[in-house]
């Protein structure tokens, strides 16, 4: 089936069986490598990207479905000139990756998290625990949370 | 890892869903987030996938002129924590549905795919048996019924549901008046499959609902216990006649503490 998907604003076509997942299309025929594919069945997170701003699993996702539709993955992140966001910056700064497999994941994940608390900025500043548990769907198998944790927390302006 | 090959093919009106799934070994595909993982470890094979994504009727979430709350199939988990109605009047589903997964899988996730996948650690049906929910189910051939939580779930992972039918709507019965509900659970990992949990529904007047998950393998409704709590027992006393019947030891323990902690959670001023 030929589809056409548009990620960080570029638009990619393909052909695709039905079976093809969305992390396999985002790979392999985007090239886009930055995602990364972990456990291929919703648990691990490697693979989460943002489909119209929302963060979803691209192994749980086919590929046709997403014909039409807008992504955006890790390589969409940083602006045209290669410039970090605050994110980004923050994982740096906390030696937030050790090997780095799950980091992408771990920056689609709170990257819409700090989009969402942006919609509501009375909200009161969440909590370290808040925060762990807003990042328990990924894994770092280094076990390198309190660096993550640390980063997320800065880089949503609570960082005690 | 990658699924076997099959057929696709989106539905965009609930009647071309209902044909499609009328074709030898047709599944429905909702948000996929229990589905796709039994897809890729080829658990599941069917010959042609029937996705019900592009159906707008069934993506509805909206309060019925009756007052009932009325969920469309395919409306996303994540829509129970954005609905404003939802928290007025039913906060059980938004405080069931947090513990639902992760933002990652809410945002695919529907509450109609839950309920029909019938997995015995699942949040939602649990939350909905406590709020006397009734299911819609509609085939071509065989037309509309409606089921009550204990007919719709038979089982794990089974349901009342036949290969042709689907679930289209869950209907949730306007709230009792000064209702006040809570939702407890014991998981390993926030996000994970709850090993145990608890559904309190409590009004003032006579009414007493008080729903388990992991008490047997489908949602239990205890009714001893919702007498004793219509009949004024206090929390500790309630909580043990829910989890009395249990022959687990760690199980009844853990149940009667989550169901304590979820009463005293509704009766809190």
């Amino acid at each position: 089936m030929r589809i056409s998907v548009q990620i960080n604003g570029r638009t990619y076509a393909g052909d695709v069986e039905p079976r093809t997942l969305l992390s396999d299309f985002i790979r392999h025929q985007a090239g886009l490598t930055g995602t990364h594919v972990g456990c291929e069945h919703g648990v691990c997170g490697a693979c989460t990207v943002q489909l119209d701003g929302e963060p979803i699993r691209a192994c749980l996702m086919l590929a046709v479905q997403a014909n039409g539709r807008a992504l955006t993955t890790v390589e969409g992140l940083a602006g045209p000139g290669g410039e970090l966001t605050a994110l980004q910056r923050a994982f740096t700064e906390h030696h937030a990756l050790q090997c780095g497999f799950c980091t992408s994941g771990f920056l689609m994940t709170a990257d819409a998290l700090m989009r969402r608390r942006q919609l509501d900025p009375a909200a009161p500043p969440l909590t370290e625990a808040e925060v762990r548990a807003e990042l328990a769907g990924n894994l770092c198998r280094c076990t390198g949370y309190e660096g993550i944790v640390s980063a997320v927390l800065e880089a949503l302006g609570t960082a005690s | 890892m990658k699924p076997a090959p099959f057929d696709y093919a989106p539905a965009t009106s609930l009647h071309e869903a209902l044909t499609l799934l009328t074709r030898e070994d047709a599944r429905p595909l909702a948000g996929g987030q229990s589905l796709v993982p039994m897809l890729n470890f080829r658990l599941a094979r069917p010959a042609l996938l029937v996705d019900l994504n592009p159906v707008e009727e069934l993506a509805r979430l909206e309060v019925a002129p009756d007052g009932s709350l009325r969920i469309g199939a395919m409306a996303r988990q994540a829509s129970l924590l954005h609905s404003v109605q939802v928290a007025a009047g039913w906060p059980l589903l938004a405080d069931a549905v947090m513990h639902v997964g992760h933002a990652a899988t809410r945002s695919r996730g529907t509450v109609g795919g839950s309920v029909a996948h019938a997995d015995p650690k699942a949040e939602l049906p649990v939350a909905l048996a406590a709020l006397d929910a009734r299911f819609h189910v509609r085939s071509r051939e065989r037309g509309s019924r409606t089921l009550r939580a204990a007919e719709f779930s038979s089982g794990p992972f089974t349901t009342a549901l036949r290969e042709d039918e689907l679930l289209v709507e869950i209907e949730v019965p306007a709230p009792h008046a000064g209702a006040r509900m809570a939702f407890a659970e014991h998981a390993r990992t926030h996000g994970d499959f709850a090993v145990a949990g608890a559904a309190v529904v409590l009004a003032p007047g006579d009414h007493a609902a008080i729903a388990l998950l992991g008490a047997a393998a489908v949602p239990v409704r205890v009714e001893a216990a919702e007498r004793a709590a219509r009949d004024g027992a206090a929390a500790p006393e309630v909580a043990r006649l829910a989890a009395a019947g249990i022959d687990d030891a760690y199980r009844r323990a853990l149940l009667t503490t989550l169901t304590e902690r979820a009463l005293r959670r509704v009766l809190a001023p």
